[in-house]
């Protein structure tokens, strides 16, 4: 992450300005005290209410998950009278979030490891060999960032279809992995280039194969790389929406997004806020435990994500 | 390096790359195809109409609302968003209270605090987010008008996403709350990397935060601003703004069709009213809005590159 580093040292045009030091604090030092004061008082302020407005809902989710629907609806701010946790194992059983659940581990699961297999044989041939081609495929991979995935939605779905793919788990996995390539590939062919070479020249003259020198020596070294763009295909593939809700109508395979969106169309015939609450909390759990244990790795690999 | 080079290349290449041809390149170049005919979708036959599509369009009274209300959140989204961000970067790294003996610019108390924190909703699922705060926003019973009930304030009971005024602005304001912080984070970076002696040089001469911020911060970042500026018009175009329309707004497309994005229409058009080619027709329409925001973003924002 960036704003670990230390600050590019003094560039020799600045020094100009040093002279000014004996002058200029002793003239301003009240004037600039006050401001500072302030303004501190007032940028603290804002960020308070910033950070508050932040973790409200979010508590708020939380809090209401814990609660029956009569005080949901009745006072939606106060504190439940108990913890209710048959919400929980209500949602968890009979609102199927346990299926939800265990769907969207299987494609994310799938998804996420043939990803980083396949992005990263991609980059590694795209960042280290040189063949008529090289070029336009590897735009060919990248300019797959800015386009809008709706417009080839609609032809996708009946590519699906046709395949039989619809509505099956290997289905939507084969198309996670082939949307999450361009990202993947475009980061990673960026990691490969910064290895060393002779580690693999090296493995090479002792008689390694291609094959055996990339996934021995090189996969290995691009572990850092892997694992923070792994940590971005895990989020954007576990909250993925608009792909399972074209892709996938069968109720049985619905992945946990869809599947509460679903819940809370249907809520209106029977009513069980409550569950629905404690569903919402579940999906979100394991992406906010994520984001806390990787936090350095998650803000590296979105970040970079948009500076592309 | 040479001994099997090509068949090496061609293994590792053949399995990722196809699955990119056949999901993502090929859907791509057939929906502009499926624009020219009369295709439903429901059957394989269709035949070509030329612009008979494209016409229609233009007659569109909803296509027109869609596209009116893409391109506001293409223009506001980003313009809000990162004004907010920008200050609160600004304040998180720059605006802290000089301490003696301390660096010359630094963070507010508690940067890295906030800096975790405003990150929390980019990393949940933008459908869980919608479903959130589609309950906050209940008219009757949801958590934001009993706030105001709870300070006194019941006249102010607005229908929030059923007010046809008020509903898209009010999706909008989840975006907004959704990506501040990932913005935050982002400029964050950007502003550690630039030099601490240019800010106590302007100190120094006794300029006060609001010119540092103009004069420094402001254009040593543009270049990230402005890449941060067309990644948040691609989403708001996009993926992000149909899971909140379609998920938040009644209809859905809010009453009188006053939150229709045109993401969401080409999804309606495609899989509600089986009217495939005419999808893949808005489909194409905002592809061109897509490519010609971000064309005319990177012209308006061209300044002269600041090297330091």
């Amino acid at each position: 992450m960036k704003t670990t580093e230390t600050p590019a040292p003094l560039p020799a045009e600045s020094g100009a300005s040093v002279s000014k030091i004996d002058v200029a604090p002793a003239a301003r030092p009240s004037g600039r005290k006050k401001e500072g004061g302030v303004l501190n008082v007032f940028s603290h302020g804002v960020l308070i209410i910033w950070a508050i407005m932040v973790v409200m809902p979010l508590l708020w989710a939380v809090m209401t998950s814990f609660k029956d629907d009569s005080s949901i609806f009745g006072s939606p701010w106060s504190l439940p009278d108990k913890l209710h946790f048959d919400n929980w194992s209500r949602a968890w059983t009979q609102a199927n979030m346990s299926d939800y659940f265990l769907n969207t581990v299987l494609v994310v699961g799938g998804s996420l490891i043939g990803t980083l297999v396949l992005g990263s044989m991609a980059a590694y041939v795209l960042a280290r060999f040189d063949f008529p081609g090289n070029r336009f495929i590897y735009f060919l991979f990248v300019g797959g960032m800015s386009f809008p995935i709706m417009l080839a939605l609609v032809p996708l779905f009946y590519v699906v279809n046709n395949m039989g793919l619809l509505n099956t788990i290997h289905g939507l996995i084969l198309v996670y992995i082939a949307y999450s390539l361009p990202f993947t590939v475009f980061f990673l062919t960026a990691f490969f280039r910064t290895l060393p070479t002779s580690v693999a020249e090296a493995a090479f003259v002792d008689g390694a194969s291609h094959t055996r020198t990339f996934f021995q020596i090189m996969l290995p070294m691009a572990k850092p790389g892997l694992i923070s763009v792994g940590i971005f295909n895990f989020l954007g593939q576990w909250n993925q929406y608009m792909l399972p809700t074209v892709l996938n109508t069968d109720p049985d395979k619905r992945v946990l997004t869809q599947g509460l969106v679903q819940l809370a169309v249907s809520q209106g015939y029977k009513g069980d806020w409550s569950g629905l609450f404690a569903g919402l909390v579940m999906a979100m759990l394991p992406v906010l435990a994520a984001y806390i244990v990787f936090q350095r790795q998650v803000v590296a690999g979105l970040t970079a994500g948009a500076l592309k | 390096m040479q001994h099997g080079k090509y068949r090496f290349i061609v293994g590792f290449l053949a399995l990722p790359l196809g699955l990119y041809a056949l999901f993502v390149v090929w859907p791509f170049i057939q929906s502009i195809y499926y624009s020219f005919t009369d295709w439903t979708g429901l059957s394989p036959e269709f035949k070509m109409v030329g612009f008979d599509n494209y016409r229609r369009m233009l007659h569109d009274d909803i296509f027109w609302k869609s596209l009116q209300h893409s391109l506001l959140f293409a223009l506001v989204l980003p313009l809000v968003t990162i004004s907010l961000a920008l200050f609160f970067a600004f304040m998180i790294n720059v605006g802290g209270r000089h301490r003696r003996g301390g660096p010359v610019v630094s963070g507010v108390r508690g940067s890295s605090f906030y800096k975790i924190v405003y990150f929390f909703p980019q990393v949940l699922s933008i459908a869980i987010v919608a479903l959130l705060f589609a309950f906050a926003y209940n008219p009757d019973s949801g958590a934001i008008n009993s706030l105001l009930r709870g300070i006194g304030l019941d006249s102010v009971q607005p229908l929030w996403l059923g007010d046809p005024d008020l509903a898209l602005w009010c999706v909008m304001a989840v975006l907004v709350w959704s990506t501040v912080g990932f913005f935050v984070v982002l400029f964050s970076a950007g502003m550690a990397s630039i030099p601490a002696e240019m800010y106590e040089a302007a100190l120094l001469d006794g300029a006060s935060r609001f010119t540092t911020f103009f004069r420094i911060t402001l254009p040593l970042l543009w270049d990230t601003v402005q890449s941060g500026w067309v990644y948040m018009g691609i989403l708001a175009l996009g993926a992000e703004s149909f899971a909140v329309v379609q998920i938040m707004t009644t209809g859905p497309g809010g009453p009188d069709y006053s939150t229709t994005v045109m993401v969401l229409y080409v999804y309606q058009k495609a899989f509600r009213d089986g009217q495939a080619a005419y999808a893949t027709t808005i489909g194409v329409a905002l592809l061109v809005v897509t490519l010609a925001f971000a064309a005319i973003v990177m012209r308006l924002g061209r300044r002269e590159r600041l090297e330091y």
